[in-house]
């Protein structure tokens, strides 16, 4: 699948099939950091997600307001 | 994953709750939470005009679109810091949004009505660039509150924000500074009143709330934040809210429940200290408040004309409020 990651931006390729869960871990990313969506559309931390699905994994972090 | 209402698809989870929601079921939890933020604090009366502080990212977005649905009058305040590229796209998400939905957006542009940027100004000031940030926004946003006779002034501050200040101020011991980290602030002579109907949503869920309902927002970073404290105190909490869900929340609200008020008395002595700004007239312990000096400092000046900026862009459908002659 292809996966883009945000701040900075980029794309990895990262065979299937996974869940969502599963997948944060590999990039060792923070599940309370980050939303993942398929197709522009939320999925949750069990959908399973396989080689030919585009991802997006957003970071929700935001420094403003210091 | 199920909805805990409705037993139908989940989109989200929220392990702090131990509880899946569907789209709709997510709606009515964030309306809730926000509804029951400003029920216990007192945040907002039925008929107060608020202004809310608009950025262009997902929390203030988020608050503006939500305190709407639930039957508040809301304009919107956005000030231009002339951060390059990163202020122009955020000015983008906030005027689309503004007209997608036919409300009223103030702006102020800094470098246009100050003389600044805040990345050559907090250079030339010797600030920190959060720093001369924050300060320039608090004092713009109190500003135009108080001089636009709105009754309440609305941040997106979220509960991470709130969990994250809390992290550091404790770290450092700031006294001074817990006795006001509270979700209301009341208004007072030279200032409005402050709320943040956000502090019972964290920011995954604020986030979360904009995808669904379609809300475009700046998703990058500000280039000027990148490494900044406030973040790693953000992760430093995400890394132990993992481990043990509703930890962040535990933090903050044991601490306004358990320990803010033994605090209040410095923050007010702190308060008792202050005098009109010579040359703005706002509240300030100095002869010159910190904005005049930052201002003074990065080679700006005050503008000589009204700087704040309105518009009101034509609604997707009916308009909310009447129209008003303010664009002058």
């Amino acid at each position: 699948m292809k996966v883009i990651l945000r701040n900075p931006r980029r794309e990895l390729d990262i065979t299937g099939p996974r869940t969502v869960i599963n997948l944060l871990a590999e990039l060792d990313l923070n599940r309370e950091a980050h939303l993942v969506m398929r197709d522009g559309e939320l999925i949750p931390g069990d959908a399973a997600l396989s080689d030919d699905d585009v991802i997006e994994v957003r970071p929700v972090i935001s420094g403003g307001w210091a | 994953m199920k909805c805990v209402t409705c037993r139908g698809p989940a989109v989200i989870d929220i392990r702090r709750q131990n509880a899946n929601y569907c789209v709709d079921h997510f709606f009515e939890q964030c309306r809730r939470q926000v509804n029951r933020a400003i029920s216990d604090w007192d945040m907002i009366s039925p008929g107060d005009r608020v202004l809310v502080a608009v950025s262009g990212g997902k929390d203030s977005l988020a608050i503006w679109d939500l305190l709407v649905e639930l039957g508040h009058q809301a304009d919107g305040l956005y000030i231009g810091l002339g951060i390059g590229d990163y202020s122009d796209v955020s000015g983008q998400y906030a005027r689309e949004f503004a007209d997608s939905r036919g409300l009223l957006l103030r702006t102020i542009d800094l470098p246009g009505s100050y003389g600044y940027d805040i990345p050559s100004g907090s250079r030339a000031a010797r600030r920190a660039p959060c720093s001369a940030c924050g300060l320039s926004k608090r004092h713009l946003f109190d500003t135009a509150a108080l001089e636009g006779g709105y009754d309440v002034l609305v941040t997106g501050h979220n509960l991470d924000d709130e969990a994250a200040v809390l992290f550091g101020n404790t770290l450092h011991w700031h006294t001074e500074y817990l006795g006001r980290q509270l979700p209301v602030l009341p208004a007072r002579a030279g200032f409005p009143k402050k709320v943040k109907p956000l502090v019972r949503l964290t920011e995954r869920e604020t986030a979360a709330y904009c995808v669904l309902r379609g809300i475009d927002y700046l998703v990058d970073e500000c280039p000027m934040a990148a490494g900044n404290r406030h973040i790693s105190y953000k992760e430093a909490l995400n890394d132990i809210e993992v481990r043990s869900p509703g930890a962040k929340h535990s933090f903050y609200f044991g601490f306004l429940d358990r320990a803010a008020a033994l605090f209040t008395p410095e923050a007010d002595a702190d308060r008792e200290d202050l005098t009109a700004c010579t040359s703005c007239g706002a509240p300030t312990t100095a002869e010159v408040c910190a904005f005049c000096r930052l201002v003074d400092r990065a080679g700006g000046h005050h503008p000589s004309a009204v700087p704040v900026q309105l518009s009101r862009g034509p609604a997707a459908g009916a308009s909310r409020r009447p129209s008003t002659n303010e664009e002058s």
